[in-house]
């Protein structure tokens, strides 16, 4: 086997930047002039988290589960009409506040694995700074209406145990 | 002494303005393209981004919304700073700059000064900086503002001596320190009797020339040579307490003394503000046509842009290089091979 001439690492190294250079010149960037171009960005990243509110019971378990406490319920307990004609009225737990401190949180998603009724999803929406820092407390209203930017859930795999 | 420029007689007070005025040019405009061609597009380029592109067309105008930002910055001092040297040392660097491009010829007339020691006194100079670095870091009252000084001062001292050394060979071989007298030569010299491109220096102080540009990239400090601001260990070396404006004067001392040297490079070694004056069967440095005074300058400018190129690369290119591994470069291997230089240049010069 014939070994190529070594090209030193000194002259092979400016040779990188220069060729880096002469390819964005020609090509362009590979970074995004953001304001003015927008990136999509993975379907599945972590933007903001949606709330389902019909799915939510109040049950509290992202709320204590949250590392930052950036989760703030409250609910209360009341009578739904029953199921099944001539059975009791059911009680459940109607939902009045639900606030999720976007100043507070870490984007661990802990909350949405935690949630046993899938009412938090991630959403790959991302602008949603504001000028005062109060204004990032999203409400339930707010995060209502984040779930109209959450993709489809992808297919299972092939040969996977469908859920009940 | 009347020199016409143009036809016009200018009165020697009038010269001396022109002179100031065109220095202040020769120092602030390099260095404002610098920064804007070079560290905030090339480096850009070199990492496939953009760089700055909002304030003006491509970003043109960012570095005069930088320098707005730091002269609006609050002039900071620490308490038990040394105030008065605090505030000196700034000037000091800048100073060194200014009083290096005074003796770089533009033009047959376009000089600033014309002195006949004029590479001793290049060298000399250039050197001021170092002061200014040392009390920079010293007066700070900042432990990693004294290290940054320290290393500068060794780094400065280690580099200066291979730079002076390089430039030995140029003036052997040009018979003069006079850098008006180098161009000329370099401009009148032929190649085996083809006078085609003159004899810039540089094809035969090759080893002179690259020891001369390693040089100047520790002299300015540039990676990978950065020891002395080696952000992940000195925080940013001296500059570390200084703000604003006087960091301001930091930055901009840093990128003109790169354009100065890139400048003082090409005198040397690349035939400096000259065209070959076998062209227009000149034979003198008097009997050079007036229009030189203008297309000189040009001429240097892009030459100087050449040289803060490879500079640049150079910089954007490599890692920075550990304190003793740049001390041992220095005196091992720079030193010994200048010292080599200069012994072949005089046998040579002599011999043939």
């Amino acid at each position: 086997m014939v070994s190529k001439p070594k090209v030193p690492g000194l002259v092979k190294g400016l040779g990188v930047t220069f060729g880096t250079m002469m390819r964005t010149f020609k090509n362009g960037a590979n970074t995004v002039q953001y304001p003015h171009e927008k990136e999509s960005p993975p379907i599945r990243s972590r933007g903001v988290i949606a709330l389902h509110e019909g799915n939510c019971t109040a049950c509290m378990l992202c709320a204590r589960s949250c590392p930052d406490w950036c989760i703030y319920i409250e609910g209360h307990k009341q009578l739904a009409p029953p199921r099944r004609a001539g059975g009791k009225p059911r009680q459940v737990n109607h939902l009045d506040r639900f606030d999720i401190d976007y100043a507070l949180c870490m984007y661990c998603g802990i909350c949405v694995e935690v949630c046993p009724f899938d009412a938090l999803f991630w959403s790959p929406e991302y602008e949603y700074s504001e000028p005062r820092i109060a204004d990032l407390l999203h409400d339930k209203a707010k995060l209502g209406e984040w779930m109209e930017t959450v993709p489809e859930a992808p297919e299972l795999e092939a040969g996977a145990e469908k859920k009940k | 002494m009347n020199v016409s420029v143009l036809a016009i007689e200018i009165p020697y007070w009038g010269q001396s303005l022109l002179r100031v005025l065109g220095g202040i040019v020769a120092v602030l405009l390099p260095a404002g393209t610098i920064v804007y061609v070079f560290l905030f597009k090339m480096m850009s380029f070199m990492q496939s981004r953009l760089g700055p592109m909002e304030a003006g067309p491509y970003g043109s105008l960012q570095l005069v919304a930088e320098v707005g930002k730091w002269m609006q910055k609050e002039d900071l001092v620490p308490e038990k700073a040394d105030h008065v040297i605090f505030k000196m040392a700034p000037v000091i660097v800048l100073t060194s700059t200014f009083l290096l491009v005074a003796v770089v010829p533009f033009g047959p007339d376009a000089w600033f000064t014309n002195f006949q020691a004029g590479a001793f006194y290049a060298m000399a100079v250039g050197s001021v900086s170092v002061i200014g670095i040392i009390i920079a870091g010293y007066a700070s009252a900042n432990k990693y503002s004294y290290l940054g000084g320290l290393r500068a001062a060794g780094q400065l001292i280690a580099y200066e001596l291979p730079m002076v050394l390089a430039i030995v060979g140029v003036v052997i071989q040009a018979g003069s320190m006079n850098l008006q007298e180098i161009v000329v030569v370099q401009n009148t010299g032929e190649i085996f009797g083809w006078n085609g491109v003159g004899f810039p220096f540089v094809i035969t102080q090759f080893v002179g020339f690259g020891i001369f540009m390693i040089s100047v990239q520790a002299e300015l400090t540039q990676a990978p040579f950065d020891m002395p601001i080696a952000e992940s260990e000195l925080v940013a070396g001296y500059m570390t307490e200084y703000s604003g404006f006087r960091f301001l004067i930091f930055f901009i001392g840093e990128f003109a003394t790169a354009g100065v040297f890139a400048l003082i490079a090409s005198v040397l070694f690349l035939g400096g503000w000259g065209v070959p004056f076998a062209w227009f069967d000149w034979t003198t440095i008097d009997s050079v046509d007036d229009w030189m005074n203008v297309a000189g300058p040009l001429i240097m400018f892009s030459k100087m842009m050449l040289l803060v190129f490879v500079i640049m690369w150079v910089r954007f290119s490599y890692p920075r290089f550990r304190e003793d591994q740049l001390q041992r470069f220095a005196w091992k291997v720079l030193i010994p091979l200048s010292l080599a230089n200069i012994a072949v240049t005089a046998i040579l010069k002599v011999a043939v």
